[in-house]
């Protein structure tokens, strides 16, 4: 560095980075607590709750669960669920009421000029009047609450007094008019949790005595109307001595239970801004024994290690945390206080200890939760379930636990079927496939312990309640329950819930768990298909029209899961199906068409021509519909028609495909997802009956249209067309057509996907020899983009020869491969590995088809040429070289010296490490390849000095490798050389040849019969080492070994090999326990069942269990491969003992002499 | 208890569902004979040459000792012990 340098205005720095005051900014930012996290929003958020949508949430205004104590009574609940559904009446009529009022003032106060059309008409628009949402905010009805009829009166009115100034948050529903929308829009910019306010969603559930468990994540503190009174304040309360009074001293025995804290939020929206309280958070902190929530894992006293500890648990726990809350501590309690700590404490250990510290607690709870009972375990449960901070761990173990003690408790359960349906019914709709799974399991054991009747009375309030959450949930789990006991079971009940007289939303619950037991239980429900369907058949013409529309989709969703059978079952609901497609409009006519949809492919062909033919003009006329949901089903039904038989090609072609075309093949359609799919699907059914070049002919210009996505659009239909019908239909005009788009579309693309590859790709292999013409033109567009600047066009240019190098080869162009092969080589400097690896692909497509002697550039320039890239560390670049180098080594070896192939065969040691099987798989057979090639010997010293190396995964890759060679080249190559190498003093080594002759024995079958006295020796020494694992891997040999050698006679050393397998059968380690049972299975097979029989009885009644266990086991295994081979081999039990007692064993029929 | 009853008998109850004659660490030896006499029953019943060889020793036609051997299986070792502990 020369001296002038230095004298410029800027030192010379080691390294470049920010300034060091920013660097201390971002530092002192990070330690300061509340500042928003940036990212914090992005990450997938782990808690429940915080992803689950308004609908979902809706799960926390049920509030049964939160109560201790058994479920109320039936008669209860059915007084409460009237009460709620007349007070929602009254309400509902109170705001009809208040409307009707609204919009008498209104007109009055209309200006007679005024020309915006009423809101009714204007179309589309969710904004509320201004007065209505005045209103909205300044009287709020009082919500619908749960709440027990008999509760006193003064609390419910201090709790309505704290509320009524707090705006309510209502959730929208599809079926309310949306009156306070845009508040919705404001609420749900509030995403973190720490600023939402808990008042909001929760101060219509909060109860007094349930709501220190509801806590929405904010800080809670103690009450302050609880706080403990102190000396002073008393001595002003009460007369002190003076008037003659003494304080009593404490008596001795006297112990303060450990109080639960009453607690509330520390800021609570309704009082407006609050500073925060230091010393009430820190009290409450002390109060929980100074234990602070923490993501970290802690060790516990008296509980173990716990991977976090949430600020929630601490306040749940507290009396198992902190002081007094040890498990020495235990004295003084009721039996009932210490069960209720034992819960606890088992279920603190669940939800968050380490997996081992779990495995236990949830072990022990299992075991004793009879002991337990019912009642206290779910009181601890099911709260903790409700908890709003619950993550998707947690909530998952805690409903394995509600499974495991389900299994134990049995009827005993019953009392509180109906809370654990509360807490479990909501995973049924849960956006996550295993929570609904976890829930349908939960809720058919429930079934199953409670019993058809009690199940029923219990879910049978909830059917017609007032919450459309509820119905919905209840009609779920109710399709478990059907399904878990039976449909027959449940017909009685649903035939009558489906026509009751009394309220439209039982007759709808009825119908939607008939739709939902054909969703989840598919063809099963075919035995019952006329049952369910006369069970809702009356619902198409019901008044209501919610009940009309689900009774459609019920029957769409019988059709759908009985298909392709039952259509006689249907026949009741045809004539009302087809009459109502004429009567309704908006969303009862998309169900009913939904329904047809389902239900024509079931018919006879001539039944459904018919059928479809009446009801096309309607779907013609609902093409021009804006609604999104409409369109879909109008082209799912369409689909549907078209794949009938019934429906002619001359019919579709002249009916529906002008209409069609001009309705939906537009650019707006391929924007959205779901549009996009069932558009392509549609046009591909209807390609089926309309031909190729009707919908190519169609389409195809539009593959120069000008928006990427509608382009797309087009390919895959292309696609998809040509794919199932060819190519054949397309005239010379169309095919010119054709190319020219794709060509032009593969260019443009900008896209990230293989939509244009897989088009262009099946489009010229269809078009066959059709496409030599333009094949110059093709080659010369791709040599041109393979030297483009940006790595995805060169990427593309060589997975578009990958496809079309067949082709290519196939129409003799092989002057075009040729160049082709010596650009790409020249390409192979590359430094983008996506691109690299493709165009090694495409080098190796090419190889392939033209053979190794054509191959230009010649395979032994192409190859030396490969051996350093195999050094790339990214897997597509290894994969494409290690199949490049595979088929060279399969086919062309002898174009390449010996000394390329070893130096080639260290190299592909490093990819048996490789993270991808399909890489490791590769390495392997190239090893076989190249030792056929040059000889075993070389290689097998290579492989076999690999064995010492450290990473398991190399050398057991290895040992396959030199199962391999021995396949390729025969065993006699390498079995001497591995019981050579098994001399070895060093444990991996001896262990890597064991198991190399397992695969080998494996590998060459049969062909084992004429080595198996050679390893005789080999498996003594194994099977009788001290080390297990060595044990198993001989067992590993002795099981193919048998089974390759069954019945070539070689019965005296399987014997002997049995002699020495059978002393391990008492292992405990189940990976050596297995591969033991495994061998004895194997010799089974080859020694027959008699001489195993014989080593089985000996301890079959032996005194210990133990043994016992273990050679019924054995037996067990025999009676399932071959019981009838064991008839002769019984011994003889005939005794005069047993005969006396007036048992005969002895088998006479085998003792009769002709 | 023996480890096992965490890994290999697990699935011990749907075994013996299954498969007849399956046995376990309680097994007696009346069902375990039992099973053992139904399953030499049903081998004789099920090889045609057995049978045959049975019927000419019997001197019966075969389609009788099938059916009587058929009808050993109810009981074949007569009546269960009684409980003796």
């Amino acid at each position: 560095m020369s001296e002038e340098e230095n004298n410029g205005a800027y030192p010379r720095l080691q390294s470049y980075s920010a300034p060091q005051e920013i660097l201390d900014e971002h530092a002192a930012l990070a330690d300061e607590e509340d500042v928003p996290d940036a990212f914090q929003d992005r990450a997938q958020p782990k808690q429940v709750a915080a992803r689950q949508t308004d609908y979902q949430l809706r799960r926390f205004e049920r509030t049964e669960a939160l109560e201790e104590g058994e479920d109320d009574s039936y008669e209860d609940r059915m007084r409460l669920v009237n009460l709620q559904r007349e007070e929602e009446r009254v309400k509902r009529y109170r705001e009809q009421m208040e409307k009707d009022k609204e919009q008498q003032d209104k007109q009055s106060q209309l200006p007679a000029d005024d020309k915006t059309p009423p809101r009714a008409i204007a179309d589309g628009d969710q904004t509320p009047p201004r007065e209505k949402m005045e209103q909205d905010g300044a009287s709020t009805p009082p919500k619908a609450k749960r709440r027990r009829w008999d509760v006193e009166e003064t609390e419910v009115k201090k709790e309505e007094g704290g509320e009524d100034d707090v705006p309510k948050k209502r959730r929208s529903r599809w079926d309310q008019t949306p009156s306070d929308a845009p508040e919705a829009g404001e609420g749900k910019a509030k995403k973190s949790r720490w600023d939402q306010t808990p008042s909001a969603s929760t101060s219509t559930v909060v109860h007094g005595q349930t709501g220190q468990f509801t806590s929405t994540g904010a800080m809670m503190v103690e009450d302050k109307r609880y706080r403990a009174m102190t000396d002073e304040d008393l001595d002003h309360l009460l007369p002190g001595k003076a008037e003659g009074y003494a304080i009593c001293e404490v008596p001795e025995d006297y112990k303060p239970a450990p109080t639960v804290r009453k607690l509330v939020p520390a800021t609570s929206a309704d009082h407006g801004f609050m500073m925060q309280d230091d010393s009430d958070a820190a009290k409450a902190r002390a109060a929980v024994g100074g234990l602070q929530g923490t993501m970290e894992q802690t060790e516990i006293e008296g509980i173990g290690t716990l991977q976090f500890l949430k600020q929630e648990d601490t306040q749940y726990f507290a009396k198992i945390l902190g002081e007094g809350g040890g498990e020495e501590d235990d004295v003084g309690y009721t039996l009932e206080e210490l069960k209720e700590r034992k819960i606890m404490r088992l279920l603190l250990k669940i939800k968050n200890g380490t997996p081992p510290v779990r495995k236990t607690a949830l072990r022990q709870i299992t075991d004793r939760a009879r002991e337990f009972g019912a009642g206290p375990l779910f009181d601890k449960i099911l709260p903790l379930l409700m908890e709003r901070t619950l993550e998707d761990q947690e909530r998952h173990l805690l409903v394995k636990v509600i499974d495991r003690v389900l299994y134990k408790l049995d009827d005993l359960v019953r009392p509180y079927v109906h809370k654990i349906l509360v807490v479990i019914e909501p995973l049924l709709i849960d956006e996550d496939y295993y929570a609904r799974v976890e829930g349908r399991e939960i809720i058919s054991n429930l079934a199953k312990a409670a019993g058809l009747a009690h199940m029923i009375s219990t879910m049978r309030p909830d059917i017609d309640h007032v919450d459309e959450y509820v119905r919905n949930t209840t009609a779920r789990a109710f399709s478990v329950v059907a399904s878990a006991l039976g449909i027959p079971a449940l017909l009685p009940f649903l035939k009558a819930v489906c026509r009751s007289k009394k309220s439209w939303q039982a007759r709808h619950t009825g119908i939607r768990i008939i739709q939902q037991i054909a969703i989840m239980m598919g063809c099963a429900v075919l035995p019952h298909l006329r049952n369910l369907v006369d069970a809702i058949a009356d619902g198409l013409q019901d008044e209501q029209q919610k009940v009309r529309t689900m009774t459609a989709l019920s029957l769409a969703a019988l059709a759908e899961s009985a298909a392709p059978y039952g259509i006689e079952s249907f026949d009741n609901v045809l004539k009302p199906l087809w009459l109502g497609i004429r009567q309704h409009r908006g969303k009862t006519l998309a169900a009913f068409l939904k329904a047809i949809g389902y239900i024509i492919p079931l018919m006879d062909p001539e039944y459904a021509g018919y059928y479809v033919r009446e009801c096309m003009p309607i779907l013609i006329r609902e093409f021009q519909t804006s609604d999104e949901e409409m369109r879909r089903i109008v082209l799912q039904v369409i689909k549907q028609c078209a794949m009938t038989e019934g429906v002619s090609p001359t019919y579709v072609k002249e009916e529906v495909l002008p209409e069609f075309f001009k309705a939906f093949w537009v650019r707006r359609m391929a924007l959205d997802k779901r549009n996009y799919k069932q558009l392509v699907e549609t046009t591909t059914e209807l390609a089926q009956k309309g031909g190729v070049s009707e919908i190519v002919g169609r389409v195809c210009n539009d593959l120069k249209d000008e928006s990427e996505p509608f382009r797309k659009m087009v390919m895959e239909t292309i696609t998809n067309v040509v794919a199932n019908v060819g190519a054949a239909d397309i005239d010379e005009r169309l095919e010119i057509q054709l190319i020219d788009g794709i060509i032009y579309a593969f260019q443009e693309q900008t896209l990230e996907d293989t939509v244009m590859l897989d088009g262009f790709g099946t489009v010229i292999n269809a078009l066959g020899s059709r496409v030599k013409p333009y094949l110059p033109q093709i080659v010369s567009m791709i040599l041109w983009r393979l030297t483009n600047k940006s790595a995805k066009v060169r990427m593309l240019a060589a997975d578009l020869t990958t496809k079309l190098a067949h082709i290519i080869k196939s129409n003799g162009e092989d002057q075009l491969l040729s160049k082709l092969g010596v650009v790409i080589f020249e390409q192979l400097g590359e430094e983008y590995p996506d691109a690299l690896g493709s165009l090694i692909a495409a080098e190796g497509a090419i190889a392939n088809v033209v053979g190794m002697t054509q191959m230009n550039p010649p395979v032994k320039d192409l190859l030396p040429r490969m051996t350093p890239i195999l050094r790339n560390r990214h897997e597509k670049v290894q994969e494409a070289t290690i199949n490049l180098i595979g088929r060279i080594a399969d086919r062309g070896a002898e174009f390449v010296p010996a000394k390329e192939w070893m130096r080639i065969c260290f190299e592909l040691l490093d990819l048996l490490k490789a993270h991808k099987k399909a890489i490791r798989r590769a390495a392997v057979n190239s090893f076989g390849y190249i030792a056929k090639a040059i000889g075993p010997q070389d290689v097998l010293s290579v492989l076999l000095t690999n064995l010492k190396v450290q990473e398991r995964q190399s050398r057991v890759c290895s040992t396959v490798a030199i199962a391999i060679v021995a396949e390729t080249c025969g065993p006699f190559t390498c079995i001497p050389a591995i019981l050579n190498e098994y001399r070895t003093p060093e444990l991996n080594v001896r262990n890597g040849c064991l198991k190399a002759l397992a695969w080998v024995f494996e590998y060459v079958g049969e062909m084992s019969k004429d080595y198996i006295n050679s390893v005789v020796g080999i498996l003594d020494d194994a099977l009788t080492d001290r080390d297990h694992v060595h044990r198993q891997t001989a067992a590993a040999i002795v099981k193919h070994l048998a089974i390759g050698v069954a019945g070539l006679g070689h019965e005296d050393a399987l014997t002997h090999m049995l002699n020495l397998v059978w002393p391990n059968i008492f292992e405990t380690s189940p990976h050596v326990i297995g591969g033991m049972m495994d061998a004895i299975e194997a010799l089974r097979l080859g020694l027959g069942s008699g001489p195993i029989l014989s080593y089985v009885l000996q301890g079959l009644f032996h005194p210990s269990r133990r043994v016992r266990e273990v050679y019924w086991r054995i037996y067990n295994t025999l009676i399932l491969g071959s019981s009838d081979a064991m008839v002769p081999f019984y011994p003889n039990m005939g005794s005069a003992s047993d005969l006396a007692s007036g048992q005969d064993y002895t088998r006479h029929d085998l003792m009769v002499m002709v | 208890m023996s480890e096992l009853r965490y890994t290999a008998n697990t699935q011990l109850e749907q075994l013996h569902a299954r498969y007849t004659g399956t046995g376990h660490a309680d097994t007696t030896k009346y069902e375990w004979m039992t099973h053992q006499h139904r399953d030499t029953l049903a081998s004789i019943a099920g090889h045609p040459p057995l049978l045959a060889y049975l019927a000419i020793a019997d001197g019966e036609c075969q389609a009788r000792s099938k059916f009587e051997v058929i009808e050993k299986m109810l009981q074949p070792c007569g009546k269960p012990p009684g409980k003796t502990d």
